[in-house]
């Protein structure tokens, strides 16, 4: 059995960077932030669908729970407008709290789940919340295999 | 070929987005302060206070705007206010100040906050995009066409087109559009508005619409008090010697006041119908929703109903700004490459892509390619394929009271061309200048050229003052070719 990486600086250190998939944005319900829960054929041999989906559905969520337009919103809208906005200034928006909440766990995923399988998933918002990377990490020590470039040759050569 | 074209529009400002931002630091030991993101930031933004403030790069007509709002609120404070206060009630003055100070708070959020900006695609990003894309499209048939580049989506059973942006390299999400004045990706883009000097967008288009809600109220009020004055006045010395006694400042008093008030509530109106349709003044002007289109075309992103529409506009949560401008730059990670190849090998030391002189550097070498035909086709074709025809797909670069200008999109009907419209504004607030010229691809070592603009489209064209002759040759000749 291949090595295991049981936390994200193994895996950094010990594996080269083999391709990266990017899970796009979903526009069928509008503008809101939602990701598209179709399984790319890179992560076949990496990871359950199951757990992949579970992943992308509750972030999915979490991003629909930030952009709710509800009671809570417009109480926040109304008294942002009616100090000009300044209280922005000290105050954090619903939506950064939500995004801290988020973080947290995509972190928790990747140590849990992701990592353990040679991949990392990259907060939405680094890269401008237009796709979920996925980066997909070889292991360097397993013999036959290099820096290819193909994901699944990885699993062959264990 | 190079073409030295000169660009009369770049100033200094460039410098600070230069080339050494493509090196990625490479090692982390060597003593060097950090950079924060917004220095490298591929945009044409001008950032302050440390990357706090944000803004469009043409700001004259901004300080204009506060300039002629804060004179004409400070002469009726001055003047108008001590008369009114003791004649009247403190109220006036009180409102007033209250008044100003939220169209100054307003106005300063507008100007200075990120409208939306949608941060350029990494360069893996851009690159899994490309094999998409090529997977999509199949290997095409012969020749080197370059397939149009949209993508379908349904939303809420409306069929919107998704467009690919050769600057930024993503696929525009539904709404956003690219602003060529700050060479930028902006999400819900309504229009770029010199007199705050920056886009408006997702971000604080709540901002500019209270802004000009509360200018109109203050333009308004100072309006009438001062017609009040005047009458108070008169009724106890007589018109002339209210007159007599402050000579000078009514009249650009009144006059300012006047003129605004037409124009800026004539703008809340038109912004108030906006937001209660659930609308951009991009998808107002291009025509997307109405009804003319066709019986089916309805705003998929409407709520239904004004009052949610309003409110969804005004009170909904505000979104983050995706481009985190103060964050330090990390040596691993990476850095959206600026559309550097078409820039490098016309010979420009810029990094940055500028819309005009890649644009006009294509034209040109268009130009010379298509009338002088043969010889400069073996050597140019490597050239002109490697980079994609630049588009920047924009809104204008217009008056905010003066109707903005939509995309003037050629239909891409014939598959095998790419017409892409380019907007090259060069002057706010003045005149809307835009250049559609009609660009075939050139396929490597297949020119068609023959007829290279063999299209259905008609060639709009204008000759902007302020372009270099060089410029104007090279568009001139290519509407006489497309003419021919």
């Amino acid at each position: 059995m291949a090595t295991e990486f049981h936390n994200l600086q193994e895996l950094r250190h010990s594996a080269s960077l083999a391709t990266k998939v990017f899970i796009q944005r979903d526009y069928s319900e509008g503008t809101i932030c939602k990701f598209q829960t179709k399984f790319p054929s890179e992560l076949d041999s990496r990871i359950e669908r199951t757990l992949f989906e579970d992943t992308v559905k509750t972030l999915n969520t979490f991003y629909a729970e930030a952009e709710k337009i509800g009671g809570q919103s417009y109480l926040e809208g109304c008294l942002a407008c009616a100090t000009a906005y300044i209280i922005f200034l000290c105050m954090e928006t619903r939506y950064e709290k939500v995004l801290k909440k988020i973080s947290k766990y995509i972190q928790e995923q990747n140590e849990k789940i992701y990592a353990p399988r040679g991949l990392l998933i990259t907060d939405p918002i680094e890269r401008g919340m237009r796709v979920i990377e996925i980066s997909i990490f070889e292991d360097r020590g397993s013999s036959g295999s290099s820096s290819s470039s193909s994901s699944t040759s990885s699993s062959s050569g264990r | 070929m190079h073409l030295g074209v000169a660009e009369p529009m770049r100033d200094c400002e460039y410098s600070q987005i230069s080339t050494r931002s493509s090196t990625p630091m490479e090692s982390p030991h060597k003593k060097r302060t950090p950079r924060r993101k917004w220095q490298t930031f591929p945009g044409r933004n001008k950032f302050y206070c440390n990357g706090r403030i944000m803004m469009a790069r043409q700001t004259g007509v901004f300080y204009l705007t506060l300039v002629l709002i804060v004179v004409t609120s400070g002469l009726f404070f001055a003047f108008d206010c001590p008369y009114l206060a003791s004649s009247l009630t403190p109220a006036v003055p009180a409102i007033g100040g209250v008044l100003f100070l939220f169209v100054l708070g307003t106005l300063l959020r507008t100007s200075f906050s990120d409208p939306g900006v949608l941060p350029r695609a990494t360069p893996d990003e851009a690159a899994d995009l490309e094999r998409q894309i090529d997977i999509a499209n199949g290997s095409s048939s012969g020749g080197y066409r370059r397939p149009p580049r949209t993508k379908e989506v349904i939303i809420n059973g409306q069929t919107v087109k998704l467009k690919y942006c050769f600057t930024c390299k993503i696929f525009r999400p539904p709404r956003a559009s690219h602003c060529s004045l700050c060479d930028n990706c902006v999400e819900r883009f309504d229009h770029h508005c010199p007199w705050v000097g920056n886009c408006v967008g997702k971000r604080n288009y709540r901002f500019f619409y209270m802004f000009i809600l509360s200018l109109s109220f203050l333009t308004v009020f100072i309006f009438a008090f001062v017609i009040t004055h005047v009458i108070l006045r008169s009724h106890r010395s007589g018109f002339l010697n209210a007159l007599k006694d402050s000579p000078a400042r009514y009249p650009s008093c009144v006059v300012v006041c006047f003129f605004s008030v037409w124009s800026i509530v004539g703008l809340s109106g038109f912004h108030t119908y906006l937001i209660s349709s659930n609308q951009t003044t991009n998808e107002d002007i291009k025509g997307s929703w109405s009804s003319k289109r066709g019986k089916d075309n309805y705003n998929p992103y409407s709520y239904g109903n004004i009052f949610t529409n309003c409110c969804a506009a005004l009170c909904g949560p505000l979104p983050p700004s995706l481009i985190d401008r103060r964050g330090f730059i990390q040596p691993d990670t990476p850095q959206p490459a600026p559309p550097t190849n078409g820039i490098t090998m016309y010979g420009s030391t810029q990094s940055q892509s500028h819309m005009c002189d890649q644009d006009q550097c294509i034209q040109s070498t268009k130009f010379v390619l298509q009338a002088a035909a043969t010889p400069l086709l073996q050597n140019e074709p490597v050239v002109m394929a490697s980079e994609p025809p630049l588009p920047a797909r924009t809104s204008l670069g217009g008056h905010c009271t003066s109707l903005p200008l939509g995309q003037p999109t050629p239909p891409t009907s014939t598959p095998n061309l790419s017409c892409e419209a380019d907007l090259i504004p060069h002057q706010e607030g003045a005149h809307h200048h835009f250049l559609t010229p009609e660009e075939a691809p050139s396929p490597p070592g297949m020119l068609p050229c023959g007829s290279p603009l063999d299209h259905s489209h008609a060639v709009q064209f204008y000759s902007p003052a302020s372009q270099d002759s060089l410029h104007e040759d090279s568009v001139r000749g290519l509407v006489k070719l497309s003419s021919v």
